[in-house]
């Protein structure tokens, strides 16, 4: 294909995109754009699949069966959404097996609040109501995103995540009626992932180096600091509801810009932790890469089993 | 009606599917493959949606006030009746299925005959499950036959479960006092009645899944008495971690 011919279908998928026309898996796509999506798309794939870890470690502890069914079942959906970010990358071309690789290599990313431990019962009441909350921040504006099968994706994904809001809020909810001990753990988990997931969001707009094209591509709508404003300011009058106070002693209600200004945010631990240096970073990939290592004769014997009844099923035939 | 009898009887129903519920639980995270760690988190999810009812019920029965979180997280280790073969550790996903299915196998055709109780809180009960339970005996009997008849490694480590996990079936037709009355009532199943369709469906499944159908006549048994494996204690300091640490609390 000459220069000209690619310059001319460039045109075409830009102007697809801006009619906010979706792009599906066959259609013709920049090799950027593929790439680009692979990239988010398993990042996020992997955040979901990691994001299973920290809440897992209290399936076998918590503290009723109503608690424990509904984790588990938070714990399930997480893995149905990596299930279907995963299919959806592989439409791009790449396997999940080439997917997982790259997660346990270290050469793929996911998103760094994972590799915080979940010490108490009220982390499973925190993770819901501010990790998920700021999952929804990010993730209701990829329901429009242009790539089809990201944007089908997300629709679920989105609807699922806003029951484990709620689902983290009663939580939190249930520990701040309760006895004196039980709002502290729910104050103690609060202090502990306030500032993470204000970092969730990504780095500040002057560092964030992939915005710009993928503001363009409807991969993202609103910068990481606009994103994280509207966290903040949808987030502060619900601990407000709990009773809880927010671990930021600068923050408070802007009435001339109509929102909360807030304190600084710790770099360094964001991308110390993004480095691979946070308190469960090697702890998180030790579990993936155990389980994936550990299953291999599993899933060599299923393809084995599935081989032989496929070899009988011919040998029959004739 | 004996209504400490049909109390116990109820509650080592129950108990069954709340030590294996939590122990399908612990691997949640950690299987071979997404799709597994989805279907056993399903499967427990199942597990614990019985037992709910179970001690809803058995609550009901003692009519102490107690909920049905009393019962689950606040018994003495003596005081759970569940059998011994779902208390037996995750060793590896052989063992898992292995041990899934050899219960699973039992529960269908348990909860087929419970569907017959005269009382009608169990056989609801048993109605409901039915489906449940014909669906996890289908996913466990497919593992056992895809790590059988898989490779070399896989069939090694799938007889090497079954091996193991076989001296653990004779106890699932024990039939304590409690349940003796309750059968005379027509409440309890006579779990004797199937027993040989038990080893029968079993052991055609094996065979088919290029295994062999283990010969010992060796059995352990204690659970249903309240006599467990050293695993027992272990499961229940996770379990009963936050309702001991936090006594009287609402979560």
């Amino acid at each position: 294909m000459s220069n000209e011919q690619i310059k001319n279908l460039e045109e075409i998928f830009e102007a697809r995109i801006a009619r906010d026309e979706k792009i599906e898996p066959k259609d013709w796509m920049p090799e950027k754009y593929r790439k680009t999506h692979i990239r988010q798309m398993s990042q996020h794939a992997h955040s979901e699949i990691v994001g299973m870890l920290p809440e897992g470690n209290w399936i076998s502890r918590a503290p009723s069966l109503r608690r424990k069914a509904a984790l588990l079942a938070k714990v399930q959906d997480e893995a149905g959404h990596g299930l279907y970010l995963y299919s959806a990358c592989e439409t791009l071309g790449i396997s999940r097996d080439e997917l997982y690789e790259q997660l346990h290599s270290g050469k793929a990313k996911y998103s760094s609040i994972f590799n915080y431990p979940t010490v108490t019962w009220a982390d499973m009441g925190a993770i819901g109501w501010l990790v998920d909350g700021a999952a929804i921040i990010n993730q209701v504006p990829l329901c429009n995103t242009s790539f089809g099968p990201y944007a089908r994706a997300m629709v679920r994904v989105c609807k699922e995540e806003s029951f484990h809001q709620r689902q983290g809020f009663e939580i939190m909810h249930k520990l701040c009626n309760g006895t004196p001990e039980q709002k502290d753990m729910a104050q103690d988990a609060l202090n502990r992932w306030w500032w993470p997931s204000l970092m969730m969001l990504g780095p500040t707009d002057a560092e964030s180096i992939h915005t710009e094209q993928s503001m363009k591509w409807k991969l993202k709508r609103k910068s990481n600091d606009e994103l994280r404003q509207q966290f903040i300011d949808q987030t502060v009058p619900q601990a407000d509801v709990l009773g809880l106070t927010i671990p930021d002693k600068d923050l408070k209600w802007n009435e001339e810009k109509g929102s909360y200004d807030f304190g600084e945010i710790d770099w360094d631990e964001f991308w110390q932790v993004v480095k691979g240096h946070g308190p469960s970073n090697k702890k998180r990939m030790k579990a993936r890469v155990g389980a994936w290592e550990e299953g291999a004769w599993v899933r060599d014997a299923a393809m084995a089993h599935a081989e032989k009844k496929e070899a009988n099923k011919l040998k029959k035939a004739i | 009606m004996n209504k400490k009898h049909l109390f116990d009887y109820i509650i080592s129903i129950a108990d069954n599917s709340l030590i294996l519920a939590q122990r399908l639980g612990e691997l949640c995270g950690h299987g071979p493959t997404l799709e597994t760690d989805i279907a056993g988190t399903n499967i427990a999810l199942d597990l614990i949606g019985q037992t709910r009812n179970y001690y809803q019920y058995a609550a009901q029965i003692q009519g102490e006030g107690k909920t049905e979180d009393d019962l689950a997280f606040l018994r003495l280790e003596r005081e759970y009746k569940n059998v011994l073969l779902v208390e037996q550790p995750n060793e590896h996903f052989g063992y898992v299925m292995g041990r899934q299915f050899l219960f699973d196998v039992y529960h269908l055709l348990f909860m087929n005959e419970l569907l017959k109780s005269k009382d009608e809180t169990l056989a609801a009960i048993a109605k409901k499950g039915i489906k449940e339970v014909s669906y996890h005996k289908r996913f466990s009997g497919d593992w056992v036959k895809r790590l059988g008849d898989g490779t070399e490694e896989s069939n090694q480590k799938m007889q090497e479960a079954i091996d193991e996990l076989w001296a653990y079936t004779d106890e699932l037709f024990d039939q304590p006092e409690a349940d003796k009355t309750m059968i005379a009532e027509g409440v309890a199943v006579d779990t004797l009645k199937f027993k040989e369709t038990y080893y029968e469906e079993v052991s055609t499944l094996l065979k088919e899944a290029n295994l062999q159908v283990p010969e010992s006549k060796y059995f352990i048994r204690g659970g249903k008495t309240g006599v467990h494996s050293e695993f027992m204690g272990y499961i229940l300091s996770d379990m009963q971690y936050m309702q001991r640490t936090y006594p009287n609390m609402e979560w």
